[in-house]
């Protein structure tokens, strides 16, 4: 597969029709079929994407981020987004991109946002912090407790550089070994280190509980590494993912995969009914998916500068077909 | 029918229990006994399925059990190191075999 970086606004979608033809049902009508409505509850966590410049082309972006995206957010709209952190009261501040490391502001941010949240948590891909500003932003990370949550697919270098890059796995251990030496992912230093596990292709991730249990027995087993906790997540049919999906000839099996594993007890319990997503332009919207396809919070357009208070709870959030990804199984929470 | 093995065929699999609903309803309830977590993992279980897959050499059964062994978090490697376990079974069965090779010959020999 190519990889491909393609502007956002045409990032391919698995529209109404291409599910009808593979048939699947939208999402919107199992919702109904299942007596669910997806509505907002209390808002506790606020997403920010720093932007889609990453030193990766992974095959499973749903952002299609890499290095020749100049999608980043600047100085006047982290204020911006550091004052609403400020005027409301968030649980957690989950930063991400891209690679939010490549980003010449994230110290800005960890420095000026971390008074306002009591869990500060920071999206790396473990070779982009390596590249620049490395010990810098480690000690700041370090000083403000930052929570550290790196992507980590595998332990096998051949399925970990097939998602993700040549060689990634090997500067990816090297990168957690630096982590746990300064006592991230040890216990008793307060330093939290969480490793994100997407599957290598078109299957279903395993579950978590299995899964940390082996990446725990594995890191240990072969380079000494411990961390805190392991998530698995479902690739999500948008972007990149998807194209690679149509071209490897994965999508009608992967879909029917997804639309199969519809777990209706999975939608209480889904990270978007919490959460509001803000983009490098300032723009919200209800998810990281939402943001990769435009889909603006409950559907209309509004800039972080223009909100007064948290998103209403009751609030219906925006659906597409994308969607099974974050209800197959356990969950997306 | 252009092939024997047909992956659409598969899905098709509990079809079986048409003509005998009672027996098929007893292997499938044994089936997903056998295949539950115990004192095996489910991934372990995965890839034993996996290495009996390519000894009985089904196509369906290495198709179904390559996916459930990415999805039971089995990698590469370990798949492939199981299928080894299979080919070294099968070449030491017929290797051993020469036990009774080396016993005739023996006998019948000065």
């Amino acid at each position: 597969m190519s990889q491909k970086t393609a502007p956002l606004a045409s990032s391919p979608d698995v529209s109404a029709e291409l599910a009808q033809s593979l048939g699947i049902r939208p999402f919107a009508q199992t919702l109904v079929e299942h007596g669910l409505d997806l509505i907002r509850g209390e808002t506790t966590t606020l997403q920010i994407n720093l932007g889609l410049l990453c030193n990766h082309t992974c095959r499973h972006c749903h952002l299609e981020a890499g290095p020749g995206r100049t999608e980043l957010m600047n100085r006047k709209t982290v204020d911006t987004v550091v004052a609403y952190a400020r005027r409301e009261s968030f649980q957690t501040v989950d930063i991400t991109g891209g690679a939010p490391e490549l980003n010449p502001n994230l110290g800005y941010l960890i420095e000026t946002i971390a008074p306002e949240a009591p869990r500060l948590m920071l999206r790396v891909n473990l070779t982009a912090i390596a590249q620049q500003n490395t010990n810098y932003l480690l000690d700041l990370c370090m000083a403000n407790r930052v929570v550290i949550v790196a992507s980590f697919p595998s332990v096998s270098s051949s399925q970990t550089d097939a998602q993700r890059g040549k060689g990634v796995l090997d500067r990816s251990v090297a990168m957690l070994g630096k982590l746990n030496a300064l006592g991230y992912g040890k216990n008793g230093t307060g330093l939290e280190l969480n490793l994100v596990s997407n599957p290598t292709g078109a299957f279903l991730p395993v579950a978590q509980s299995h899964a940390e249990k082996k990446f725990r027995s594995d890191l240990e087993r072969k380079w000494g590494i411990s961390f805190n906790n392991l998530f698995t997540f479902a690739n999500v049919p948008l972007g990149r993912f998807l194209t690679w999906l149509i071209d490897s000839g994965n999508l009608d099996s992967y879909m029917k995969k997804l639309f199969s594993g519809f777990n209706p007890c999975a939608v209480a319990g889904l990270m978007c009914r919490t959460l509001v997503s803000v983009n490098w332009n300032g723009y919200l919207y209800d998810c990281d998916f939402n943001l990769s396809k435009g889909v603006y919070l409950a559907g209309h357009k509004r800039h972080i500068s223009e909100m007064d208070g948290l998103p209403g709870s009751g609030t219906r959030i925006p659906t597409g077909n994308h969607c099974y990804a974050c209800t197959a199984g356990s969950g997306f929470s | 029918m252009d092939s024997y093995y047909d992956p659409k065929d598969l899905p098709k699999f509990a079809d079986i229990g048409e003509e005998a609903p009672e027996l098929a309803k007893k292997f499938f309830d044994y089936y997903g006994a056998v295949f539950a977590e115990g004192d095996l993992t489910e991934r372990e279980k995965a890839l034993i399925a996996l290495a009996v897959a390519h000894a009985i050499q089904c196509p369906y059964c290495i198709d179904a059990y390559t996916q459930t062994c990415l999805e039971k978090g089995a990698s590469l490697g370990e798949m492939t190191e199981a299928i080894h376990v299979t080919t070294a079974i099968r070449g030491g069965a017929s290797l051993v075999h020469a036990t009774q090779m080396r016993k005739i010959a023996k006998k019948l020999s000065m």
